[in-house]
């Protein structure tokens, strides 16, 4: 009798294969096609319009008629006002809360999925019941995020309905595929939870990974989707100077910013995910009552932070890609963001980005106090600590100063005399690889604890790897004081081999580990739930830092266009086109993290409440 | 329970200390609103065109983002540099040079070209990268995000003609002003009294002046600037060699200072009643 519900288990786990390869297929073929077809018109004359065309292709022939329209000059009152209520303020809190959920249910699915895959291949089974607790989590965060788009799409359909009306023109085509997508996410991702059970044995489990996997791919497609929108309102192409849309969708799709805006969140996603779960796991373990529910969620708040620190340490890289990017594709936006009105924007991300690695960092090694043998290490840490404080300093130390007229007199500028030195990209450049490559020592330390290499050749493997840091470092700073040399155009450069470095020396460093502690000696097990409070709260300071620096950059990625709906093409003439200070951006931003939190609350509670009811089934069982 | 209202009060403590860095720990920088199309008439005189290019150069045109000493990513253009004279007293050897392959003929239509259509000549060493010189990152001025008008353009290449000492050769706008999009409380609004003109402008910063609070060493000490103005300079009366400092203070500093401390632009953020209340209050007050 079982063997055969086992097959049919089997059978109809391959036919819900078959279905969502097609349900992949059918909107992907049919979004080919759309950009063949358009791809090929393109070649014979199109459209009219403006002097230039933008993107390689869609040349076009003057005086033929488009069926695209120019963007609309919009005057006040094309935008409709309900008194008492800033649309601004409210479409900017509905899309950063619809960012947050997004990213964070777009990221759980892609580490849930390496995490089953790892429980799979170790057949440990601890690995696979993670995994299910951290998909269960995003379940109602995933309703969320659908109720928040909506309300997204109709708050811009209600506020800005000529803005809405020229994106649907151009991308109108990319919005339906956006929603055929969506439905198949939904559909994999009810599948992939409530099959979990089912399909967890033999083949089953494989047909449960693909289902997982298509998830992904769902997610991953929708996003670049997405953000094709946004990308194109920073810096659009397939338009020409009036914006008439050339007709070639892959030309308006294809912009210069899309591939490195993919690239940050996508790497943003998995350390914001990471973050969020790590708090849930903390809540957990501060809330456990037995030493198994502390020791599984301690193990649980330690793999979040560990995903969420694998995230976060390529973000500054991915960074400076999007930034290279945006000063390649306009100067003028460049330095307005790093040297203009939002220069200071950037110490405020310094304080959060200080304070994430700060807080990791301070996981890592009050971990250490639960594994015997890290005693070995614990010397380091005081000058792990003096180090990544130095570098958060330098980070944090502003170009110019804020000061009254009798300070300025006594410092003599704006500038300070020695530290103003540290303000510039030479140094905080610097900083960030540092404070990279101390993470990283701290991770390695912390994987060593237990640990006592019998390789033969690990007094060599150590002196090489102090090496290639000592070298690392030197390299660094040289590089930094270098910069401060020369023009600032071939400054921003040396920020490559930098960034090299620090990868050299994290790949590099892995590989001598990965072999040096190959058949190493144990000190004994990580004792697992022997987790000082304390640290649980460095797991909070992450969700809210993460959250928050989300919430800033997203802020200034918008702000960038200044008074443009799509820099350079539609302008903003609504009455609330100008720039808000910092300071304003800053409460909207809070308002939007607390709203996320109580959110965020009720997701985790949704997702406890039906542990609670399967544990009472299971001990009626 | 207890540990629930724990994690919420330390979260929303966390999230108020950003709160509080971002809106306390550094300055409320106000951006710049968005900009306008100016209003230019034919019955501007020269020098009112000349100002306004000023302020289009340092404000709407967006301009000293990457013209300026600082940074190295573009020629200075209203003052001299390593790259040469400003631009308006090199632009007639630009055409000579055999790399150019432009179609200006004089120096006034060099800088036009420039604004326009900047790859056309691009100075050593300010291409983009890659590109060998070729490719300028410049944005063109009349289209995009800056978006300036003819007369807008005319305006700075004046404004940069008269800054290299050269003649000013473009010819005053005719007609009638276009369409000013500029709603009356966009433009700017001069000071009430000397005293708002002076800290509105920030002369304390570094001058101390008599009658005004608190004042700065960096500058000289405005006490008995009256009776010493007209000496300072010769040819230049107390009130104009008081005007010339404000307006372009480098071209006479004072023993023991350094130059190039006093900003260069008070001359276009200052309105003239401004200047004028200024000079007055010094001439009037310092005795």
């Amino acid at each position: 009798m079982n063997s055969l519900r086992k097959s049919w288990v089997n059978r109809f786990s391959f036919l819900f294969l078959i279905l969502f390869v097609f349900t992949l297929i059918i909107p992907m073929g049919y979004s080919a096609s759309i950009s063949l077809k358009e791809a090929f018109a393109t070649e014979a004359p199109a459209s009219a319009g403006g002097e230039h065309a933008k993107g390689e292709e869609g040349k076009k022939v003057e005086g033929e008629k488009s069926q695209y329209k120019p963007a609309s000059k919009l005057k006040v009152e094309d935008y409709p006002i309900v008194k008492g209520f800033n649309s601004r303020i409210a479409v900017w809190i509905v899309a950063q809360l619809h960012l947050f959920f997004g990213a964070f249910v777009l990221a759980v699915p892609i580490f849930v999925l390496v995490i089953e895959g790892v429980g799979l291949a170790t057949k440990d089974e601890r690995y696979d019941h993670m995994a299910h607790e951290f998909i269960k989590v995003s379940m109602t965060a995933f309703s969320i995020t659908a109720s928040l788009g909506g309300l997204l799409a109709f708050m811009f359909v209600s506020f800005y309905p000529d803005f809405f009306k020229y994106m649907a023109g151009i991308f109108g085509k990319t919005m339906i595929i956006y929603a055929i997508l969506f439905f198949g996410e939904s559909f994999c991702l009810y599948v992939y939870y409530y099959g979990w059970d089912r399909l967890n044995k033999g083949f089953s489990k494989w047909v449960h990974l693909s289902v997982g996997l298509m998830l992904n791919v769902f997610g991953m497609t929708l996003m670049v989707l997405s953000n094709t929108w946004a990308s194109f309102m920073m810096a659009p192409s397939g338009i020409d100077d009036s914006g008439i849309f050339l007709g070639n969708i892959w030309a308006a799709i294809r912009g210069p910013l899309w591939n490195p805006i993919n690239l940050h969140r996508f790497i943003a996603n998995i350390a914001f995910g990471g973050s969020v779960v790590g708090a849930y796991a903390a809540f957990k373990f501060l809330s456990a009552k037995t030493d198994e529910e502390k020791a599984h969620y301690d193990w649980m708040g330690y793999t979040a932070n560990f995903i969420a620190i694998f995230g976060f340490l390529p973000l500054p890289f991915a960074g400076y890609w999007l930034m290279k990017e945006v000063y390649s594709y306009s100067q003028q936006m460049g330095i307005t963001a790093m040297g203009g009105a939002f220069a200071w924007l950037f110490i405020i991300q310094a304080v959060l980005i200080g304070s994430l690695f700060l807080g990791a960092n301070y996981y890592l090694w009050c971990g250490m106090g639960r594994i015997k043998g890290s005693e070995r290490y614990t010397p380091a840490i005081k000058y792990l600590v003096i180090v990544i404080v130095g570098c958060f300093l330098v980070w944090f130390t502003p170009h110019t100063l804020i000061m009254t007229s009798k300070e300025v007199t006594q410092v003599g500028g704006t500038h300070h005399p020695v530290l103003g030195s540290l303000g510039v990209m030479s140094a905080k450049n610097t900083a960030v690889n540092m404070l990279i490559v101390s993470t990283f020592l701290s991770f390695m330390l912390y994987r060593r604890s237990n640990k006592i290499a019998t390789a033969s050749w690990t007094s060599t493997g150590n002196a090489l790897q102090v090496a290639l840091f000592t070298a690392a470092a030197i390299n660094i700073v040289t590089l930094g004081v270098y910069g401060y040399f020369i023009p600032a155009n071939i400054r921003i450069g040396l920020s490559i081999p930098q960034v090299m470095t620090t990868l050299t020396v994290i790949i590099v460093s892995s590989i001598i580990d990965a072999f040096m502690y190959k058949g190493a000696k144990s000190t004994g097990p990580i004792e697992w739930g022997k987790m000082a409070q304390r640290s649980q709260y460095a797991l909070f300071l992450l969700a809210i830092s993460f959250t928050w620096l989300m919430g800033l950059m997203g802020y200034v990625r918008s702000a960038l266009r200044q008074h443009w709906h799509v820099y350079t093409v539609l302008r903003d003439n609504s009455v609330d086109a100008f720039t808000p200070t910092l300071g304003y951006a800053a409460t909207i931003i809070t308002i939007s993290v607390y709203i996320f939190i109580a959110l965020v609350i009720f997701a985790f509670w949704i997702a406890n409440f039906s542990t609670k009811k399967q544990k009472v089934v299971e001990a009626s069982h | 329970m207890k540990v629930f209202v724990r994690i919420v009060i330390f979260s929303i403590v966390l999230s108020l200390c950003y709160w509080g860095f971002s809106n306390y720990g550094i300055p409320q920088v106000i951006p710049e609103p968005p900009p306008v199309e100016e209003q230019i008439s034919g019955s501007m005189t020269m020098d009112q065109y000349i100002a306004l290019g000023g302020k289009i150069f340092n404000g709407k045109g967006t301009c000293t983002l990457c013209h300026n000493p600082v940074g190295g990513r573009a020629p200075l253009l209203d003052t001299g540099g390593k790259d040469g004279p400003p631009v308006g007293a090199r632009a007639a050897d630009r055409i000579k040079d055999p790399g150019y392959k432009g179609k200006a003929k004089t120096a006034e239509e060099y800088i036009h070209e420039s604004e326009v259509d900047p790859s056309a000549f691009v100075v050593a060493g300010y291409g983009k990268p890659g590109t060998n010189d070729t490719v300028s990152p410049m944005p063109a001025t009349n289209k995009g995000s800056i978006g300036l008008s003819e007369a807008e353009i005319g305006a700075v290449i004046s404004y940069l003609q008269k800054s290299a000492g050269v003649q000013v050769t473009v010819k005053l706008p005719t007609g009638a002003a276009p369409v000013a999009a500029a709603p009356a409380d966009a433009e700017p609004q001069s000071a009430k009294t000397p005293e708002e003109a002076i800290n509105k402008h920030g002369c304390p910063t570094c001058h101390k002046i008599p009658g005004i609070e608190e004042g700065g060493d960096i500058g000289p000490d405005q006490k008995g600037l009256a009776s010493r103005a007209g000496k300072r300079v010769k040819g230049l009366s107390a009130r104009e060699y008081i005007m010339q400092s404000i307006v372009s203070p480098d071209a006479y500093t004072v023993k023991g200072f350094e130059p190039g401390t006093m900003p260069a632009d008070l001359g276009e953020t200052m309105t003239v009643k401004e200047l004028e209340m200024i000079i007055k209050y010094l001439m009037e007050k310092t005795g």
